[in-house]
């Protein structure tokens, strides 16, 4: 059902806000706006600083991902994925590999499983770096973007030192991964882990519980559980909605199953739950949870070969579909695959985190001032290279 | 009443010391200007764990020329006015704005002595002037023929005008305890008091312990939000608005809202010297040796100082947020500062 018929009541931040009659302007929020985080247009319908209606506009960034893979190898439409989330380019390996490894019944061994985790909890938390510093730059806050950008630029040492790259990996491989751990490695990603978790408490006194920053974004852009449902979204916006849902406990796969995390929810602390305030702080406090699966993973590490579940060649493969979903920082990214048995995909479909919970922006948008159009479309931590593909 | 007569031959060295003095403001404001942006690129590098400006200008000295630079790309660069704009506005809108910042300076003393004309209604120009600020703004935004540009103008003006009031009020407290608008009369009157001559504690910040200093720190948040600085830099957020008001200024025209930005920092921050912090007095007499120049724009410089430092640190306030702060909370503080300092001034005459 689409949002605006879901006739739900108002959200508490809406209550604020007096009526005016006048006449209405439209104004265009981007592509180059600078909050839009990417090349997206927002259309508003504005009165003064209120802004009645805001429609997404989408496809400035669409690259036909998903026709491209059409006409490639199974293991040649990996680095397109890396390209999709670019925040969070392990995760979308992982994503990508895991249905393939369904179509084809491989199972990898347990070292690869924990050095994928490790990869892809690592990526969440530079990740969710990414999203708490511009979030504190949407507010207004420039110095804890800096911080958070200092903190993830260890982890991109880490990825550098595994895979050679710093934004886009293709570390991951089907069946394995492209090379093993260097020497050292284990060591300097526990020292990070060490380094890592007191910095969360700096980011806490500086933006989390400061207070401009609660008033700013405490009880603003409620989103209540079954709209969140209904809108599809996932990840942490879903369960800042109070929905306790994650695919790393609720369906697990590569091992999650053995880590002992917890799955964060929106307590409403500074307000309502489901406001921004809860949907940025998920966020902190999923990277503690993260660090904490680093350290699980990397504990009981076993000594494998990493290649020796990965396939030859992609000539033979089984007919038929799958569809695999996985957790990424933004929520779950499904593949969605067809193989007509040569080497190429026959058809491949992405269900993509961000655009589904960007199609809960208008709904959260509708009667909010301008200023808190921002602070709205930056909780959704939205990146456009997944949203348009 | 003896009326002013530029003509009259001995008002000459008047003409000639006050077109002096403002040549010499209008140096002293560029080369601040050009001081203070280079201040602020290198203490929010270093709040923020990193260098700032390192190479610029040579002999290794973080980068001192770095600004230098900035304003010669600035002058340098092609003036681009929008086709839809209205051009002569756009054109004049910059030199209202720096016109109302400079102009307050002409009444702003640096030393006992040192002033461009000691108005005898000092304090009240100084408060108008800065207020004509808002019709370059409003003009810069409007004629820009941007909606960006235009909310810009708008938040700004709404601001500008809510916090006049109290910034007003919370001056007139040492007007009413000086009994004078003049700002070398305020300065005089923080000389002398109890128990000792030229002492901190006879400055007006301190005098009648409360209320000064709840009088000063309005102001200083209130000043903030007069020159468009953070925490209610709401005009020119960058996240929301773009730029603000001067979306479209480039080259020579966006360097004059620049520097008219950067003289205002100085020009609050001077006004509160002056009013709340003895000016150009030292703290203490043996401390005279000093000139009283120095006092004045070292006292000046801490507030800049502050003014940064908060800007590197808090996130920007909501519109409606701002005019809550300005009407619910700075006014009915200035209102009962304001009686309260007057109840004092009346029982107590100096």
């Amino acid at each position: 059902m689409p949002v605006h018929e879901l006739n739900i009541p108002l959200g508490p931040s809406h209550d604020k806000i007096v009526k005016l009659t006048g006449e209405s302007m439209t104004l265009n929020m981007g592509p180059q706006h600078p909050s839009t985080h990417g090349v997206l247009r927002v259309e508003l319908h504005t009165d003064g600083e209120v802004v009645h209606d805001a429609i997404p506009h989408l496809g400035y960034l669409h690259r036909c991902f998903e026709k491209i893979c059409e006409g490639l190898p199974y293991n040649q439409v990996l680095p397109y994925t890396d390209r999709l989330d670019y925040c969070a380019a392990m995760n979308m390996n992982f994503g990508y590999v895991l249905p393939v490894e369904k179509l084809m019944g491989i199972q990898v061994g347990d070292r690869v499983q924990r050095i994928r985790v490790v990869m892809a909890e690592l990526n969440r938390i530079a990740s969710h770096l990414i999203a708490i510093g511009t979030y504190g730059l949407d507010a207004g806050a420039f110095t804890p973007f800096l911080y958070c950008f200092r903190d993830r630029e260890h982890i991109l040492d880490l990825f550098e030192q595994v895979s050679g790259g710093r934004l886009l990996y293709s570390y991951m491989c089907i069946g394995g991964l492209m090379a093993d751990l260097p020497e050292g490695w284990i060591a300097r990603c526990l020292e990070f882990c060490d380094y890592f978790e007191p910095k969360i408490d700096e980011y806490n006194n500086l933006l989390s519980y400061n207070k401009i920053f609660t008033e700013r974004t405490a009880n603003v852009g409620v989103l209540p559980p079954e709209v969140a449902i209904a809108c599809g979204c996932t990840g942490p916006m879903l369960r800042a909605s109070g929905v306790k849902w994650d695919l790393r406990k609720d369906e697990p796969y590569s091992g999650y199953e053995k880590y002992d995390f917890n799955v964060i929810v929106g307590e409403g602390a500074k307000g309502t739950v489901g406001d921004s305030w809860d949907r940025f702080f998920v966020r902190v406090l999923e990277m503690t949870e993260s660090v904490k699966i680093i350290r699980q993973a990397l504990a009981g590490i076993p000594e494998e070969d990493i290649s020796a579940t990965i396939p030859k060649n992609f000539m033979k493969m089984p007919v038929g579909d799958v569809y695999f979903r996985s957790e990424t920082p933004r929520g779950e990214i499904g593949f969605y695959i067809v193989s007509d048995g040569t080497k190429n995909p026959y058809r491949l479909k992405v269900r993509s985190p961000a655009f589904c919970n960007l199609s809960a922006v208008p709904y959260m948008a509708r009667d909010q001032l301008i200023a808190d159009l921002v602070i709205i479309l930056g909780s959704v931590d939205i990146v456009l290279g997944e949203v348009d593909r | 009443m003896e009326i002013f007569n530029p003509l009259a031959p001995y008002n000459l060295p008047i003409i000639i010391w006050q077109t002096v003095w403002m040549g010499m403001v209008l140096g002293f404001v560029i080369v601040f200007a050009l001081v203070a942006v280079w201040l602020e690129r290198k203490i929010s590098a270093y709040a923020q764990d990193r260098y700032g400006p390192m190479e610029t200008g040579g002999w290794g000295f973080h980068g001192w020329a770095q600004t230098l630079a900035d304003a010669l790309k600035l002058l340098l660069k092609e003036d681009i006015i929008p086709a839809l704009a209205d051009k002569r506005l756009f054109k004049l809108a910059p030199y209202i704005v720096f016109a109302g910042s400079l102009g307050v300076l002409a009444v702003i003393p640096f030393g006992a002595n040192l002033i461009g004309t000691d108005l005898n209604i000092g304090v009240y120009y100084a408060v108008a002037l800065s207020s004509t600020v808002v019709i370059g703004i409003l003009m810069a935004g409007w004629a820009s023929n941007n909606k960006w540009a235009l909310y810009g103008a708008m938040r700004s003006a709404a601001q500008i005008v809510s916090y006049e009031i109290p910034i007003s009020l919370s001056l007139m407290l040492p007007v009413m305890m000086a009994g004078s608008l003049s700002f070398i009369d305020i300065i005089e009157a923080q000389r002398v008091g109890f128990p000792g001559e030229g002492y901190f504690w006879n400055w007006y910040l301190f005098r009648v312990p409360p209320f000064t200093f709840i009088a000063f720190i309005i102001y200083f948040w209130a000043s903030l939000a007069e020159t468009n600085r953070t925490p209610f830099d709401i005009p020119e957020s960058e996240s929301e608005l773009v730029a603000g008001y001067h979306t479209e200024y480039t080259g020579i025209r966006f360097a004059m809202f620049f520097l008219a930005e950067y003289a205002n920092m100085f020009i609050v921050a001077a006004i509160a010297t002056t009013v709340f912090l003895g000016g150009p007095l030292a703290p203490a007499p043996w401390l005279n040796f000093i000139p009283g120049p120095i006092w004045m724009v070292l006292k000046a410089m801490v507030i800049v100082f502050v003014q940064i430092q908060l800007r590197w640190t808090l996130p920007r306030v909501r519109v409606d947020q701002l005019m809550h702060i300005c009407w619910k909370v700075f006014l009915p503080l200035a209102l009962l500062n304001f009686i309260a300092i007057a109840t004092v001034a009346m029982l107590w005459p100096k």
